[in-house]
């Protein structure tokens, strides 16, 4: 079974979102996705500085089968990337949730936050797919 | 997953093993079981066991089979002795490829070995193109297996020691504990290795028996395709279709002098023998990609003028070389190994180099090490 930490936010288009103390979301795609995706090969991560609207493709992770966008969960500027995956983009597998992290995003508002859902709408969400 | 999918015999073993179900070519088959990457290295390190029923498996039953069906083929197949394996391809009248397959000699009859999605195509093909004194029929009571690796002839011998002495594209039927099979020593992983008919019935049985020794493991689709990529073989509908011809896919080495040379010649020859005399306007090539980012089919590639040169056939990344890899059809005036070319991904250019294939050298057996047939 998919291991689903409860402490964090999700997005319908499978990313998990870590609220820090400066306001700022780190994001990395679930462990649901990285297993759907398979083993991880590259990583394309958004531009550090520039902003994404919400739900807009910002990056791009790609499997020894297919190629998968990531879907920025919020609107906001990007404030940091993950630049070890692009060069070990197999802890997206192995770590998640962990080392596998994608980028780190400043929301633009508070109200951002609105459209992410919790661990239980997550896991009713990856029940239907 | 459509519930009009054809499932395999071994399709219940799949689903015991955690395999990961895709449609493909009206079946529901297992595209990987634990991953990709590892499915692969096993294979090019020990052996797996592939499930490949949804082939299209043809038998061609009367005495002149062999005459009639070499109108449809650039090779020779009169000349095929029993027990003996050659790889060819169906013909269109351009040269256009209808689709590749193996020929088999077994006794009186042509076992004939076709791509699943091709096997409506084949059958109007080969019916409207022989006589009736031929018969065809589909062997549908028969699962198809796949052993590949290093291993496969170790723990296939365990089950029957003849299947050892087997060489590089040859058959026989033999008994495997006590259940009839055809045995090939063929393959599409570029590795040693053995492609079984089992009667279905007894399949499930046979693949469990192969499994209980530690070094085989299943493998699927996924690594199938990452595996013949390396090995340099063509995939139907991706190297091959019916508008490109054996000269222009590489696959020179199938057309026979013989067939060309002798009236009447097959579906296609006279554009086959002009395009050996004259050359093609685009090739086959591989190419070794910089940088990480895969190059998946269709990528377009342009020379250094921007100007377009070709496109890519099959990509993936390689688990033995840890890099992108894939196959092109380009024009004639690139296929230099060593030429420099430019794949655009999503907007940017990533430059690529014209290389020989195979990626990975092949591994077939020819024969003991100190026998004269020994062609590695």
């Amino acid at each position: 079974m998919n291991d689903l930490p409860e402490d964090l936010q999700y997005s319908v288009n499978h990313t998990w979102i870590e609220v820090q103390s400066d306001g700022s979301m780190r994001v990395g795609i679930t462990d649901f996705a990285q297993e759907q995706l398979g083993d991880v090969v590259f990583v394309e991560l958004p531009e550090v500085g520039r902003t994404y609207a919400a739900d807009e493709e910002c990056g791009l992770v790609e499997s020894v089968k297919s190629a998968s966008d990531i879907y920025c969960p919020v609107s906001g500027e990007i404030m940091a990337v993950n630049e070890d995956i692009e060069d070990n983009p197999e802890k997206i597998n192995t770590d998640p949730y962990g080392d596998g992290w994608l980028f780190q995003i400043m929301p633009k508002d508070d109200s951002e936050t609105d459209a992410l859902i919790d661990v239980e709408e997550y896991q009713e969400h990856i029940k239907e797919e | 997953m459509p519930p009009s999918l054809k499932h395999t015999a071994l399709y219940d073993l799949h689903r015991e093993l955690g395999a990961r179900m895709v449609p493909f070519a009206g079946y529901e088959l297992p595209v990987q079981y634990r991953g990709i990457r590892e499915e692969h290295l096993h294979t090019r390190k020990h052996a797996s066991l592939f499930d490949i029923s949804h082939m299209g498996r043809f038998i061609l039953m009367g005495k002149n089979a062999a005459r009639a069906l070499e109108r449809l083929v650039p090779c020779r197949l009169e000349d095929l002795l029993p027990g003996r394996q050659r790889y060819t391809t169906f013909l269109n009248t351009h040269g256009g490829i209808i689709d590749d397959l193996i020929v088999t000699a077994d006794g009186e009859a042509l076992i004939l070995v076709v791509n699943a999605a091709r096997k409506d195509r084949d059958r109007e093909f080969i019916e409207a193109s022989i006589g009736d004194d031929i018969e065809i029929r589909e062997s549908a009571e028969h699962s198809l297996i796949a052993l590949q690796g290093p291993d496969a002839a170790a723990i296939l011998g365990r089950l029957n020691n003849d299947c050892t002495e087997l060489r590089f594209m040859q058959a026989k039927t033999v008994d495997i504990l006590g259940i009839p099979c055809h045995v090939s020593r063929s393959g599409y992983t570029g590795e040693d290795g053995f492609e079984i008919a089992v009667p279905s019935t007894h399949v499930e049985f046979i693949a469990r028996r192969l499994l209980d020794d530690e070094r085989t493991r299943t493998a699927g689709l996924g690594a199938r395709d990452t595996l013949r990529l390396e090995a340099g073989l063509c995939l139907y509908g991706h190297e091959l279709n019916e508008d490109i011809s054996p000269v222009e896919a590489g696959l020179k080495w199938i057309i026979s002098e013989v067939r060309l040379a002798t009236d009447p010649g097959f579906y296609g020859s006279d554009v086959i023998r002009r395009q050996l005399s004259e050359g093609t306007h685009r090739q086959r090539v591989g190419l070794l990609v910089e940088g990480r980012a895969p190059v998946r089919e269709n990528t377009i590639l342009v020379n250094m003028d921007g100007e377009t040169a070709g496109r890519v056939t099959s990509g993936t990344y390689s688990p033995t070389l840890e890099k992108p890899i894939a196959m092109a059809c380009i024009d004639s005036e690139y296929t230099q190994a060593g030429t420099r070319l430019h794949a655009i991904i999503r907007n940017r250019q990533h430059p690529v180099t014209v290389t020989k294939l195979p990626f990975v050298s092949r591994r077939y057996y020819h024969g003991p090490a100190d026998s004269d047939h020994c062609i590695n």
